[in-house]
Order: structure tokens, then sequence, then C-alpha cells
């Protein structure tokens, strides 16, 4: 199974993909959702969601609130904020780029 | 943005920290209502404390972090040892606060720049020679001609500005009876342009001004009196006052900030030099101003400074051609050095005269800080000691070298600041409080005192200093800690003891300066004090009086009998001023129609019954009676009488006074007094003295073309009071004199023992500072000497109680663990007295009758020390003496 730092810096990506597309999500969901997405073949350390998480909220790429569930546990949720919307974008073509440069090694080599 | 929420952070660390395990443990559970095995959902987050370890160090800025957390472990161990801290904070605040305070008043005197353009291009004109006493003395003195003269010689090259004496005078906006004082200054007009001044209202004075003698009588105001006397009235331009004859005319403000030239003296009216008396502008020999030089951008000061000499000698040897004979021999034996000194932070004579005595004072309370710093240092030390395994142990779970002395800084920061601020709280007392010492009343200091950057600054830098030396040490200590080591408990235990040693010696070493600087102040206070005035001061009151229009003596006379006749007046007499005040008439004198001698004699116009009054007394002969007229009769004293008359009786005897042109005038003497001091020098011998009745005829002085008597524009009756405070009879006295003459009001009300104490004011400040920094030195070496005794006593216990249960005795092991220290405080006192020799020959003008060398001088403060660190190492001993070697071998 490949780890998480084979996609180096594509944690980032990932979870600004996925909060884009379901806003509100807490870090729970959130590593589960990049696991169910991929198919199983992504997986999430919790020891690398977190740090990232903090990091991108200091950055001020998504925001935190804590709510109550309904289990009445509090939880904290994140969401995009616009600076984050413009930092997948450039994640996403910067992603795109490096893909097909090494797609195109991989055809011409 | 970021930045400053992760700062926001910083203040809610356990929030955060609580934030992110609440945020973790969410995590955890949801996981496991998702199915998944509770152990392995804890396990894959690995060591939850590392986790949010590196989520806090995302979240906030991590070495403000740690400075915060170190803050706060720092003022806790503050807090746990609340006695021991606050003893330590107050003995490094009184220090701090002294020297906060002496720094003030050195600033205020004589460093901070004054507040015109290019203060550092300013100098003064001064001559340095030597005194009859032949130790050389500086003075400042110059006269308006010779003023005008290197004015003209220096013109391109540098402005010169003349600014007389200050001199505090009476003036009145109304009526004589509304007399009030000013200090006034008579100034170039082209001072103000020159020193970039501007007027707050009206205007300055301007070169014009100057022109010609007379002829503008205009003032300008201080902003400050204007504040003061007028609270800042904007209708007070073109009001006029009259000052002596003349009658000025308000012509502007001064904006805020510039109060003279005069440090100490706060000038309340300016006025223009062509506006002082006639005669005293033409006269070449009467010297009453400074000069001021300006030096013009880029120019030099030693070029313009051989120019000025050489202008100023030609001037000198024009002016020497009028001398006579003697005057010549006095000019020649004087050697004159002419210099230019830097002036920046103003010119008075209060910053001369306190110049040493203030950097004195600035040493000793430097001393006395460094001793307080040592004692906090030990402290420090021992506590350290006791933390050491606390320290290996943080080394061992990863803290970094860096980390632990920032840790154990932050704790030298607390004491060192919290010690500032009381320190300064002291100093905002203090220093003014010393500065009213200064003042005498009839003068007061007016010394600004402003707590601006400058203070701010040297406090900021005091505390950071002492940061520095408390907490270096320790720091280091503490990062170099060998955790293997520390932890088996296999430290060498004598490195700490060592340094601790150390700066036990060095403590008593500066306790030793002080104590010694200070016993040198006291023996000098002691014995100027007690130097014979040769007169009672008890119960004296003098009344300096003046006249509008100079009134005939026999005026005068009916005044003093009417002053007489007051109830509570014991007796009375009339002279010109106060003795001791300051002001003197020199003479020469001729015996038997020879050569003027060269030694200076005073003269003094006194009434019958002044001499009475002043308690003065005879030796021989009689007091001058209302007929004492013709032919002129005198009254000597008994240094007269062996400088002139090779100590035999002067009665009968005659002398001759020589004037200008060498006209003379001859005296029979009468009267045979014991000296009595008439000038303010208390560290000189008295003068021979020679006391005249008013109404007697002395060349130039008493005697007018048509024979009659020269009436007197001055006088002071002196009066000595039935009641123990003469100062009760002051206001009756005041209104007395213009009841018996109306022309004559009292314009100065003094004590003669005011007048008397005055001149030893520094040696007591001097005295009181030096014993109270002595007391205090003593007392934190003392503390830190018991301290560091009782620590190594704690250290040893282990080994005393093994001596003693193989038989050593008491004294034994008292000699064991005092004997080391002892030996510091020998060797620390030897230092001292080593060190206190060689600098006090730097402070030797202070002293009086008083040699560094002399036995007793070192004697006692040796004495003292050692005394004190007996004192200090008594109960030290007696516990190591009474430790039970069988519970100490027990409790290991």
């Amino acid at each position: 199974m490949p780890k998480p730092d084979s996609l180096q810096g594509s944690l980032d990506l990932l979870v600004l993909k996925i909060l884009s597309r379901r806003p509100r999500l807490h870090g729970y969901a959130i590593m589960s959702a990049i696991q169910g997405t991929s198919a199983e073949v992504l997986r999430v350390e919790e020891g690398s969601l977190y740090p990232a998480l903090h990091r991108m909220e200091e950055a001020g790429w998504i925001r935190a609130e804590w709510i109550v569930k309904d289990t009445g546990r509090r939880a904290r949720i994140y969401e995009l904020t616009t600076a984050g919307k413009k930092q997948l974008a450039a994640e996403e073509s910067r992603w795109e780029a490096v893909t097909s440069a090494v797609n195109r090694v991989l055809r011409m080599a | 943005m970021s930045l400053w929420s992760r700062i926001r952070n910083l203040v809610r660390g356990d929030g955060l920290s609580r934030e992110i395990d609440e945020e973790l443990q969410s995590h955890i559970e949801e996981a496991i209502e998702q199915g998944r095995d509770p152990a392995d959902a804890r396990r894959s987050f690995g060591s939850a404390l590392q986790r949010r370890e590196e989520s806090r160090d995302i979240r906030l800025v991590p070495w403000l972090d740690s400075l915060r957390a170190d803050a706060v472990f720092g003022w806790r161990q503050l807090m746990k040892r609340k006695a021991t801290s606050a003893a330590a904070i107050l003995s490094l605040a009184l220090a701090i606060g002294a020297c906060t305070s002496a720094f003030r008043l050195i600033d205020a005197l004589l460093l901070r720049p004054l507040p015109v353009a290019n203060p550092e291009r300013l100098y003064v004109v001064a001559f340095e020679d030597l005194g009859a006493d032949g130790k050389t003395q500086i003075y400042d003195s110059c006269s308006y001609p010779m003023f005008r003269q290197m004015r003209s010689a220096a013109r391109g090259r540098a402005e010169l500005i003349a600014i007389s004496y200050a001199d505090r005078s009476d003036l009145t906006y109304g009526s004589d009876l509304a007399m009030e004082k000013a200090y006034r200054q008579f100034v170039s007009g082209w001072m103000f342009g020159a020193f970039g001044l501007r007027p707050a209202a009206g205007r300055l004075l301007t070169e014009n001004d100057d022109d010609k003698p007379g002829a503008s009588p205009y003032a300008v105001l201080s902003y400050d009196y204007w504040t003061r006397r007028f609270g800042q009235d904007r209708n007070v331009i073109g009001r006029t006052f009259r000052m002596g004859d003349t009658h000025f005319e308000i012509a502007g403000v001064l904006a805020e900030g510039f109060t003279g030239t005069e440090t100490g003296t706060l000038t309340d009216i300016f006025l223009p030099m062509a506006m002082k008396n006639p005669r005293t502008l033409a006269s070449p020999n009467n010297f009453w101003l400074r000069t001021m030089v300006q030096l013009k951008p880029g120019v030099a000061a030693e070029p313009v400074h051989q120019m000025l000499s050489a202008t100023y000698r030609a001037a000198e040897e024009e002016r020497a051609k009028s001398f006579s004979a003697i005057d010549r021999r006095r000019e020649q034996a004087r050697r004159e050095k002419f210099l230019l000194e830097p002036a920046g932070s103003g010119r008075s004579n209060l910053q001369r005269y306190y110049r040493s005595a203030l950097t004195a004072l600035g040493i000793l309370v430097a001393l006395v800080l460094l001793i307080a710093c040592a004692n906090v240092a030990n402290l420090m030390t021992a506590q350290a000691a006791a933390r050491a395994r606390e320290m290996a142990l943080r080394i061992s779970i990863g803290a970094t070298r860096w980390r632990l002395a920032q840790l154990v800084l932050m704790e030298s920061i607390w004491l060192a600041f919290a010690a500032t601020a009381i320190g300064g709280l002291f100093a905002w007392w203090a220093a003014p409080f010393i500065a009213g010492m200064i003042d005498s009343p009839d003068n007061p200091a007016r010394l600004k005192l402003p707590a601006d950057w400058r203070v701010l600054g040297f406090g900021l830098a005091l505390a950071l200093g002492v940061t520095f030396v408390l907490g270096l040490g320790p720091a280091l200590r503490a990062s170099s800690v060998r955790p293997a080591s520390v932890l088996k408990g296999g430290e060498d235990p004598h490195s700490r003891r060592r340094l601790m040693h150390a700066l036990i010696a060095v403590q008593i070493a500066f306790c030793f300066v002080v104590h010694f600087a200070a016993g040198l102040f006291s023996a000098t206070f002691d014995r100027l004090s007690h130097q014979p005035t040769g007169f009672s001061a008890e119960r004296i009151l003098n009344l300096e009086a003046v006249a509008q229009r100079p009134q005939p003596p026999v005026y005068w006379e009916q005044a003093l009998q009417h002053l007489r006749a007051v109830p509570g007046v014991e007796t009375a007499g009339l002279t010109v001023w106060p003795l001791m005040s300051g002001e003197s008439a020199v003479g020469d004198i001729s015996i038997d129609d020879g050569a003027p001698s060269e030694v200076y004699s005073d003269f003094l116009n006194v009434s019958p019954g002044w001499i009475d009054t002043m308690r003065i007394p005879f030796l021989g002969g009689r007091d001058f009676v209302a007929s004492d007229v013709n032919p002129a009769v005198a009254i000597v004293n008994q240094s007269f009488t062996r400088q002139y008359f090779d100590g035999e009786n002067p009665i009968g005897k005659w002398f001759e006074r020589v004037g200008p042109a060498d006209a003379r005038s001859r005296f029979q003497v009468v009267g045979f007094v014991r000296d009595a001091r008439s000038r303010d020098d208390m560290r000189r011998p008295i003068r021979p003295t020679a006391y005249v009745p008013f109404q007697s005829y002395v060349p130039s002085q008493s005697i007018d073309a048509k024979g009659a008597f020269q009436p007197m524009g001055r006088g002071t009756f002196v009066v000595r009071t039935s009641s123990a405070n003469p100062l009760a009879l002051a206001s009756i006295l005041r209104r007395e004199v213009p009841n018996a003459r109306a022309e004559i009001r009292v314009s100065n009300i003094r004590t003669q023992t005011e007048i008397d104490q005055a001149h030893t004011v520094r040696e007591r400040l001097l005295a009181m500072l030096g014993v109270f920094f002595a007391g205090i030195a003593l007392l934190l070496a003392g503390v830190g000497l018991y301290g560091v005794l009782d620590y190594s006593v704690l250290l040893r216990r282990k080994e005393i109680g093994i001596r003693m249960a193989i038989g050593a005795q008491a004294g034994g092991i008292a000699r064991l663990v005092a004997v080391d220290v002892l030996s510091m405080v020998a060797a620390g006192a030897l230092g001292g007295i080593v060190l206190g020799l060689a600098s006090v020959r730097y402070i030797e003008s202070l002293f009086f009758q008083v040699k560094a060398t002399d036995p007793a001088m070192l004697a006692i403060p040796s004495l003292t020390i050692v005394a004190a660190a007996l004192l200090a190492a008594l109960p030290a001993v007696i516990h190591a003496v009474r430790i039970d070697p069988v519970s100490m071998l027990r409790s290991e």
C-alpha cells in the first residue's frame, strides 16, 4: 500500500479538494473521505493529518469551528476559505503539471 | 493575520493544548464508533504528547511560547521563595534606585546638552592659574572690553556671546512696596539668534539692543517665569518693571525649553548687555561675565583657541600698563593659562563645585549596586546547586542547553526588572530630594530633573546589565550541566563554592572602599564644620537692606538705633554684608610708608556694637564710638597683627591703606580682636582683617569731593535676638526698618547659622550619603557572607557529621567552616585597601585636613568590616558545631 509520504505535498491538495466538494467536515470524516474516494488506495495517517489541518488553518486556507454533534460530543469541523479556494486552484494546476510531466516521461522513455 | 493569531494563541496556551487534545480525542472516538479497534485507533496517533506539541508549534510562535513558559516558570520559582526573592529584589531596588538617582543628578547637572542649536559647538573662555595655596584654580570671569576685543578677533570663525553671572535681584512691577525677586542675566542680544531660540510671544533681543549703552531698556522673560509669575498672560508684552534705577519694558517671552546657560539656575529675565551700568561696561578691571564661544560650522576649536589666547594676552598687557607695581607683581606670579572649555551642557559654578562630589557618589552607589548583585548572584548560585538535578533531568529528556540558559536567565530578568521598577520609583523621589539638599534658602539650586528617555534608557541599560551580571554565571553553569555525573550525585561540589567565595572577596573589597570613602567624607565634614569661625552665629539674624538712592550713613545709623529698641532684640549692629556671605572687599596695607604688602587684607565697615553683637572677643583696646571720625580708626584681628606688627600688641599703631594710583589713607588701631572668619571659603586660613567705621575717610570709597561721607546704597543690620529662633522676629524687623527710615528697605533676611551651614552643604551631603551607603553596603555584604557560610555548612554537613563522629572538637569544626571564608574576607579587605588608596587621589580635592594614609582612616573601616564579618559568620558556625552526627548520618 502506498504511503502518503510517497505522494509528496499532495495531502494539502487532497484535503482542500475534499473540503471544496463537501464543506464542514471534521478530521475523521476528511480522513475517511480520502480513503473512500480513493477506493482504499490512499490512506492518511492521523499523525500527518492534524498538523496539516492546523498548518492550513494558520495559513488561512481553511477555517475551523466547534459544533456539537447529535451524540452530544463536540467536534471541530473545517471549511474552505476564499484564500483556500485560490490555493486549491493553484495546487490543482501544479498537480496537473507534475502528473502530465511524469506521464510524458513514462510514455517517451 | 496569521502571525497575530499565533501570538494571540500564546496567551491562551493551556486552552490551546486542551483544544488540540479534545480534537484528537473526538477523532479517536469517531474511529471507534466506526468500528475500529480502540487500541489500534489510539496507537495510530503515536505519542499523543508529540502530536500535541507538533500542532501547538504550528499554531503559535514556538520561541515566544518557550519564552512565555520560562517567564511563568521563573516567576513561580521566585514566588516559591517569597522572602528570599523579596529580599533580593529590595536590595537590588535600593541599589538601582540610588544609581538612577545619581545618574539623574549627574545627567541634569553635567551631561545633558543645553536646548540650543548645535550645543556641541559651544565653548566657554576660562582661565587657569596657581592660587595662593599653590593649587591650580579655574575661573571664567571676563570684562566687557576684553570680550569685545575677542569677539572682533574671532569674527567669521566663531560667534562670541557675553553672558553675565545670573543673580537674584529685586524688581517691582508696581510700587516699591511690591518688591519681588527674580534671576536675571545680562546677555548679548545676538545670543537668541545664535542659539536658534524662538519667542513664545513678542520679540527676542537682537544685536541692535546692544548698540548704545543704556538705549535699549527691553527685557525678555523665560517661559518658566512667564508661566509662574503671569500664568502665560499674553498682555504682559509692553508691561514695565523697575530694577534698580532703570525701567524695563517686557519685549517678549522665550519659547519653552531654554532657561539660561548657567546649569542649576533658571534665569527668569534676560536683559541686554548694553543696559548694564556704563561704568562697568567700560571698565577693563571689572570681571563680571562669561564669554561663550560658538564655533562656526566646520571650524576647529584649537586655532580659535590660539587666536583668542593671543588677543587676550595683548589686552592684558595693555591693561597692565595702568597697574601699580604691586598689582603687576601679583599678575606675574599668577602665570595664567587661557582655556577654551566645552560648554555644551552649560556652564555654572554649581557644576564645578559638585562635579567631583557627584562623580564620587556615583561611583559609591555603583559599588553598592555591585555588592547587591554579588549577593543575589550568590543566592542564585546556591539555588542553582539545589536545582542541578532538575537541570540534569531536563537535559536528559531533551531540553537544549540554550533553553536551560534561557530558563535561568528569565529568572534574573524578573529580578532585575522588578528591582528596576521599584528602584525607579525610589529615584523618582530621591533625586529631587537630594537636589533639594544642595539648596541654600537664599540661593535655591533650580535644577531641571526631567524623567525622560535618557533616564529611562539608563534604567533599562542598568536592568539589562544587572540581568547579565546576575544571570550569566548561573545560566552558563546550568547549560553546561553533565546529566550523567549530576544524576549520580558526583559533581565537584567545590567549584560552586570557589565562585561564591570569590564573590565574597569582591564584595568585601567594594564594601571597604565605600566605608573608606565614607570615613574620609565624614572626617572632612567633621573637621570643616568644627573649623572655628571666631564669632557666635547663635540667634543672629542678618537683614540685608537696600536704599533705592544711596543714603548717608547717619540715616542707616538711625534705622539701627530704632531696631535696637524693638522688643526681642538683644543687640544689633550695622555692616555692609553678613560675615561669610561670600562678599568681601580687599585692600593693600603699607606700614610706615613702605611698599604695600603682597598679602591681601579684608576691609569691612562696621558700626559701633557690631563686634559685640557678633561676640568677637576683644583682646585689647576698645570698640568704635560714634565720635570715631577723625583721625580714622580701625580694629584689627590677630592675623593682621601677625602679618604687619610681628604679633605685637597693635593698639595705638598706624597703618596705611593703599588705593589706586598709590593714594594712601592712614588708620590708627584702637581695638584688637580675635580672628573671625569673614570669607566664605572654610578651607583657607582667616585673612588679615581691618574693621573700620562707616564714617571714615577711605580713598575712593566713602568720601566724595566735598568731604561728605559717601552715601550707602546697601547695608546689613545684624541682630541678635533674645528668643531661640531668630526668624520669629523676621517679619517684625522687616517692617520696622522702613518705619525708621522710609528710604531703606529690607531685601533679604538670613540667619547666620544658615549662612555658615551653606558652606558645608556639599561636605554634609557627601558625609550623609557616604555613611548611608556604607551602612547599606555593610548590611548587604554581611547578609551575603551569612548566606554563603550557611550554604557551605549545609553542603558539608555530611563531612562535618563524620568528623564529629570520629572525634573532632567544636573548635576544629568552627575553624573548618570559617577559615576559608574568613580568609576571603581578609583577602577582600586587603584588596579594598589597595583599591581605596589607589582611587582616593581622584577625590582628594573634596577632603579637608584629612589624609587617606592616616592609619585611623584605614583601621576604622577594616575593623568595622571584620567585626561585621565575624558577626555574620557566627550563626553558621554555631549551626555547624551543633550538628548532631548521629541524626545526620542516619538521615543519609
